[in-house]
């Protein structure tokens, strides 16, 4: 008895050692205590579920396809008599709701894998930059404030009407000019890291550069880079919007939350109902991205343990 | 042959002001399984004495612009990148000063010892996990198995020297230098720290040169002592006969300097006054003069070489005019004379009459950083 009650004291306390242990752990431990990030993170993840199943839900919930049109149902009312309508029909009598999921799939596919693009080109370029410093980093410096100093919209048209818009094309297009704030933040952390005396203790193990930069370095500044590429994923979606919006985005037919909010602006008078769909859509993605990235920096910043 | 043969070794720092010759011709050598210390004050070269020898000067500003480093009968200077590497953390070895500093924050213990297994040894993690359970044990670090996933922010500033030095002692190194290694440990956790390298530098027949600022660190630690001064040796001896019979004023200064609990003392303790001197124009004579009570006309003509000295051991050598065959110091007695008085006044006079010359020269002490 007295033995097993000891135990589980001990096992007690080597529970609560635990739970404050390692960085991730504790992360962990405080993204599970913080209901608002959790919130978001549901919303999301329903959000890419939803996109995700758009074909199932299409043949099995709406019996309807994206592109199927019914003339006689144009700007139908929100009804649930047939559920496809349930958001309404738009000018040529499409299902609002399909539309919305395949549209899903487009701007979420265009945040993540741009994002991904961008934090990967961000950090590669950055960490190298502030870890061999002096011409590489002369050179990335000059192109980061060149990028900076053109407005992003304006680079983006003029590569829209380089490219044929479409959603690889606006991956890698998003990708590629937004890892200038990334590449920045990394670049600076380096610049202080390199210098602490772990990494000159890596060294004396016989480290090599590259192994010092990824496994040593790189560690030390992944956490926040999580939080800035969630944020710039907000930051894309609201790209992509705008790009459809002047129509240099996803063209029609593909759906995008975009372009379909470009295309029921024209109808706002007539059918509200189809330019608040979208656009929730949007403000819920974008809006649980920005509370993602702001509590898993709260949750990772050790200077603000804590304060929670 | 022995293990490491220092020879003429000069490491200098290019910086704006100048060059700072940190480590200035300094010769040495070391044998398999023996123990030397390195003492001197702060800003005298000895890490970057340390740092030269695994090639870890930054470049730039920092250049190893003459000498041999002669280590298992292959020159490091001439090595390639790759075979230094090969080198660090598998023949050679570093623990640092501050155990809080030198480990990775975000990164588990055992992924940092093991690395140096990995990498040298080529063990798989499994293997690297298990040696380095053992290491852990062995260095004294109580149910280690399960310590090994937790991050240095878990551990104790002693713990963490402890886990430096199973990390040094990862691949069975040849030669392991510690850089102050106690300098950032309270008292009683310095001592069980120094056995414990002590005991385990005997066990595994492993050389180390044990870098400090306190004599009394090397004193039952290490068989021979070099002191530097200025980027220079000054005094080489073995340790027993630097303590009973040193031959040089610096490390009379040195000793002098050292509170005893043992003895009565009446005077206070003797401070060297002064700062070291300027490393971009060191004097042109001894380095030591300016701040020598018992300097003469000669010594800030010539600087003395590093030679044998009457009265004491064959292999003890000092760089002093005055202890040298026909110096004026062969006879004294340290402990009594300290020097002539009127000397001592004018060199605190002068001291005192520069007072924006010391302000510089301690600010110069900390622009030619040691090491990175």
């Amino acid at each position: 008895m007295a033995s097993a009650a000891a135990e589980s004291l001990v096992a007690g306390v080597r529970g609560s050692r635990r739970a404050s242990a390692g960085l991730w752990s504790d992360a962990w431990w405080r993204i599970r205590h913080d209901r608002v990030t959790i919130a978001a993170f549901v919303v999301l993840a329903v959000l890419v579920v939803l996109a995700l199943a758009a074909d199932v839900l299409a043949d099995h919930v709406f019996h309807m396809k994206f592109e199927d049109q019914e003339l006689l149902k144009a700007y139908a009312k929100p009804t649930l008599d047939p559920l496809a309508y349930m958001l309404g029909a738009d000018e040529i009598g499409r299902s609002q709701v399909v539309r919305l999921l395949y549209g899903g799939r487009v701007s979420l596919a265009v945040a993540f894998l741009a994002s991904l693009i961008n934090m990967t080109v961000g950090i590669a370029i950055g960490l190298s930059a502030g870890y061999y410093r002096g011409v590489w980093d002369d050179i990335v410096t000059w192109s980061v404030t060149t990028l900076n100093s053109i407005p992003t919209l304006y680079l983006l048209l003029i590569f829209a009407g380089l490219f044929t818009p479409g959603p690889p094309v606006l991956i890698a297009v998003l990708g590629f000019l937004i890892w200038t704030g990334i590449a920045n933040f990394v670049r600076g952390q380096t610049f202080a890291l390199r210098e602490r005396e772990f990494v000159t203790a890596a060294r004396t193990v016989g480290a090599s550069q590259a192994r010092i930069m990824i496994r040593h370095i790189l560690p030390n500044i992944l956490p926040l880079i999580f939080v800035l590429a969630a944020i710039d994923a907000g930051g894309i979606i609201l790209i992509e919007s705008a790009l459809s919006y002047l129509g240099l985005g996803i063209t029609p037919p593909t759906p995008s939350w975009g372009n379909m909010l470009t295309n029921a602006a024209s109808y706002f008078v007539r059918a509200w109902w189809l330019v608040v769909s979208p656009g929730v859509m949007i403000f819920l993605t974008v809006l649980s991205l920005y509370l993602i990235g702001d509590g898993l920096r709260d949750a990772l910043d050790p200077r603000l343990r804590g304060s929670r | 042959m022995p293990l490491l043969e220092v020879k003429d070794l000069h490491t200098s720092f290019f910086t704006r002001d100048g060059v700072v010759r940190a480590v200035d011709g300094v010769s040495f050598e070391l044998n398999a399984g023996e123990t030397l210390g390195l003492v001197g004050e702060s800003g005298c070269g000895k890490s970057v004495t340390a740092l030269s020898l695994m090639r870890l000067i930054p470049m730039p500003p920092g250049k190893i612009t003459e000498g041999q480093i002669v280590f298992d009968g292959t020159d490091v200077l001439q090595m390639d990148d790759d075979d230094v590497r090969g080198i660090r953390g598998n023949n050679i070895a570093m623990i640092f000063q501050d155990p809080m500093t030198s480990l990775n924050p975000v990164l588990t213990i055992s992924r940092q010892i093991s690395e140096a297994l990995e990498l040298h040894l080529k063990m798989d993690r499994s293997e690297a996990r298990k040696r380095t359970t053992e290491l852990l044990e062995l260095v004294g670090i109580p149910s280690a198995g399960k310590r090994l996933d937790d991050y240095p922010h878990q551990f104790s500033g002693g713990m963490r020297q402890r886990v430096m030095i199973a990390m040094a002692l990862s691949c069975n190194p040849k030669l392991i230098l510690a850089d102050e290694p106690t300098t950032a440990l309270d008292v009683t956790i310095q001592a069980q720290i120094l056995d414990l390298l002590k005991n385990l530098a005997r066990e595994f027949r492993t050389a180390f040169i044990l870098i400090t600022h306190d004599l009394g660190v090397v004193a039952g630690m290490t068989q021979r002592i070099h002191v530097m001064y200025a980027g220079r040796i000054v005094e080489k001896a073995d340790t027993g006969e630097l303590f009973a019979n040193p031959k040089m004023p610096y490390t009379w200064g040195l000793l002098r300097s050292i509170p005893r609990l043992d003895e009565r003392r009446k005077e206070r303790l003797v401070p060297i006054e002064g700062l070291p001197p300027d490393l971009i124009a060191p004097p042109p004579g001894c380095r030591f003069e300016p701040r020598c009570q018992y300097r003469r006309d000669l010594c800030r003509e010539r600087e003395p070489e590093l030679a044998s000295v009457p009265g004491a051991k064959p292999d003890h050598q000092a760089r002093c005019h005055g202890t040298q065959a026909g110096g004026w110091l062969v006879d004294l007695d340290w402990r009594s004379e300290i020097g002539d008085v009127r000397v001592l006044e004018e060199i605190k006079q002068e001291v005192a009459a520069v007072p924006a010359e010391a302000a510089r020269l301690g600010a110069a002490d900390l622009t030619p950083r040691e090491g990175p």
